[in-house]
């Protein structure tokens, strides 16, 4: 079409053209509305289920303070593994430095925090991950691990019982198993 | 899914696999027919063709054999004296002269004549290897089946690349261009790279569904937090980084080192100064670059990961390729420190002892002070041997380069170095760290 052509048409529409305009701009606004609105309301939801999401379902967690039994059920030269699965803790009955100790020590790996296992034979705890091992008193001596297990606060509770607390650790290569509260002598 | 005979009795287990080996040894026969018909109809080659025909022959021999129930078996001191050899050191140095032994003979090892036959021994032995039950677990485990596969298409890749590259340097010696000058037809992208991208997509979905029809994807069982399996390997692709984590702190070995391969590789175009070899294969030309692609790549990355895939078991121990994987396999693995060595063995003095009630500065001075060793070695490796090589071996490195590339790519190269130099005085001396510092989470 050329130029000529079309003028006159945009002419004949323009005159008519107000109220049909007027009719187009308030259907706009009203879609405008909407969709704002919609996306509003998405925005919503979204930002509800991300909080949501922040909240796990199920949230159970083992105590930090619990009683392991009497000292007098640990021999000498005992490593107890009923205490692991659940709180990730060896109750050893063994020597630090001459001194014998029950002390609790954690099952985390300290090169990169795999769980160690208890090896009876070798008298050892070893990591599945890089092979680090460590001795009963939880020395570091094979493998990348750069130091000891921690230890976990290990006390006598009232009725006589061991009481461990997770919520307070102790490292060797700090000079933190000369502390008390890291053992109980034997 | 393939059914791997009872591994329970060696017997069983070597009849169960009769059938299978049988259409092995066939399948590689044919390989080698295919080989003698590529050489009488394309290379023109009588020699070879006569060669490829025999060796078809006797892998169809050998089908035969194992069809009737009498596979090859490797005799029983050979695996023997394979596990004792194939220890950590002997491996990796045997690598490292591998690698030197094919810089330096490249001009033979890519004819065809040897690079085929070198296929064919590789073939035998797997053939025969498969019938040790421990070899045939390690190596079909579906996490390790691609490895096998990456060590032939590297293989194929590293001969393709250098074939082309020795046939460039003869043309460059006798003062013709590279055979990539030549190149001079242009295709377009539409439709002849995107049919090829498209064939070769469908072709791949195809192998990978194959794949995993065949092989089924290695699923344990539910993750426990209490329990990590024995041995717990990183995916194969990882297993380089989780072979460097044994012989440095976490921090290095997990952070530093990842970041300095990248950081590397991406200034290599800055620290280059040589501008031939662009655009053709050619070893001569650019005979440093080739040499540490060769090293870092073939040499480190992959070796690790072969290291991490076949050798590591249970308790991350070392085993031979015929070993059985026993988790109670003991191995003397006892860490000394260099401060250790340093203090205790060669001095006959006890190593200095930061006092429980000493702090800041005393502190600082007495760990300095036990350290002396590991950080005087350390100087001297990363500051000294540099300088001293800038005057010496790399004098005309140096000059072209400039101070600053020049110090770049040298640090970066003796990174490198530094983990075989450390992964082997790990395995024979029982060193760990060089400085170690726990109290302030530093160890080198």
């Amino acid at each position: 079409m050329r130029r000529a052509d079309r003028r006159p048409v945009a002419g004949a529409q323009g005159r008519r053209g107000p109220s049909r305009r007027g009719l187009l701009r308030i259907t706009f606004s009203w879609l405008l509305w909407l969709g704002f609105a919609a996306l509003g309301a998405v925005a919503g939801l979204w930002a509800a289920a991300t909080a949501r999401f922040l909240f796990p379902n199920a949230l159970k967690e083992p105590p930090q303070r619990f009683k392991v039994g009497f000292p007098a059920d640990y021999p000498p030269a005992h490593v107890e593994s009923r205490f692991k699965d659940e709180h990730g803790v060896w109750v050893v009955h063994g020597t630090y430095r001459g001194q014998a100790q029950i002390y609790a020590l954690s099952s985390v790996c300290t090169h990169l925090g795999c769980i160690t296992i208890w090896q009876e034979e070798q008298k050892r705890f070893k990591c599945p991950c890089h092979g680090s091992a460590f001795y009963m008193d939880g020395i570091n001596y094979e493998g990348p691990a750069p130091r000891p297990l921690e230890r976990y606060a290990i006390r006598i509770a009232d009725d006589g019982q061991l009481e461990v607390d997770k919520s307070r650790t102790y490292q060797e290569e700090l000079g933190q198993w000369h502390d008390p509260d890291s053992y109980v002598p034997t | 899914m393939i059914d791997w005979p009872h591994y329970a009795s060696e017997e069983g287990f070597v009849a169960g696999l009769a059938g299978p080996l049988g259409w092995y040894y066939l399948g590689v026969a044919a390989l080698n027919l295919g080989a003698m018909w590529y050489a009488l109809r394309r290379r023109r080659s009588r020699l070879e063709a006569v060669v490829w025909a025999l060796m078809g022959m006797a892998f169809a021999g050998l089908g035969g054999l194992a069809m009737s129930g009498h596979p090859l078996v490797l005799p029983e001191w050979l695996k023997d004296a394979c596990d004792r050899a194939l220890g950590p050191v002997t491996f990796t140095l045997g690598a490292m002269a591998g690698l030197v032994i094919f810089y330096l003979g490249r001009r033979v090892l890519v004819q065809p004549l040897v690079s085929w036959t070198a296929l064919n021994v590789s073939l035998l032995l797997m053939g025969a290897s498969m019938t040790d039950p421990d070899f045939a677990r390690t190596v079909s485990r579906p996490d390790n089946v691609p490895i096998v596969g990456m060590v032939y298409l590297l293989a194929f890749f590293t001969w393709l690349g250098t074939a082309q590259a020795v046939r460039n340097d003869e043309r460059l010696r006798r003062g013709q261009g590279p055979v990539e000058a030549g190149f001079t037809d242009k295709v377009l992208v539409w439709p002849d790279v995107v049919y090829i991208e498209l064939i070769g997509a469908i072709v791949a979905t195809v192998v990978l569904v194959v794949w995993s029809l065949l092989i089924p994807a290695p699923l344990e069982e539910p993750a426990n937090p209490a329990v990590t399996p024995n041995p717990s390997k990183a995916p194969w692709y990882f297993l380089g980084l989780q072979e460097m984590l044994l012989y440095f702190d976490p921090a290095v070995a997990g952070v530093v080192l990842p970041a300095l391969i990248i950081l590397g590789l991406m200034a290599i175009p800055y620290l280059d100064p040589n501008p031939r070899g662009s655009g053709y294969y050619t070893v001569d030309q650019r005979r440093f670059g080739w040499a540490v692609f060769l090293f870092g790549f073939l040499g480190l990355w992959i070796l690790l990961i072969l290291i991490g895939t076949f050798m590591r078991g249970p308790n991350w121990s070392f085993f031979g390729p015929y070993e059985p994987r026993d988790p109670h396999k003991i191995a003397a693995a006892t860490n000394i420190k260099l401060c250790e060595y340093f203090w205790a063995v060669w001095l006959g003095r006890g190593v200095p002892r930061v006092p429980p009630e000493s702090g800041g500065l005393q502190k600082l001075g007495i760990i300095l002070w036990r350290e002396i060793a590991g950080l005087t070695l350390t100087c001297a490796y990363f500051v000294v041997l540099p300088a001293v090589l800038a005057r010496t071996a790399l004098r005309r490195m140096r000059q072209a380069m400039g101070r600053a590339r020049y110090w770049l790519m040298i640090l970066l190269l003796l990174m490198m170095l530094m983990l075989p130099l450390k992964m082997i005085l790990n395995w024979t001396a029982h060193l760990s760290y060089i400085v170690s510092i726990p109290e302030y989470s530093f160890n080198l």
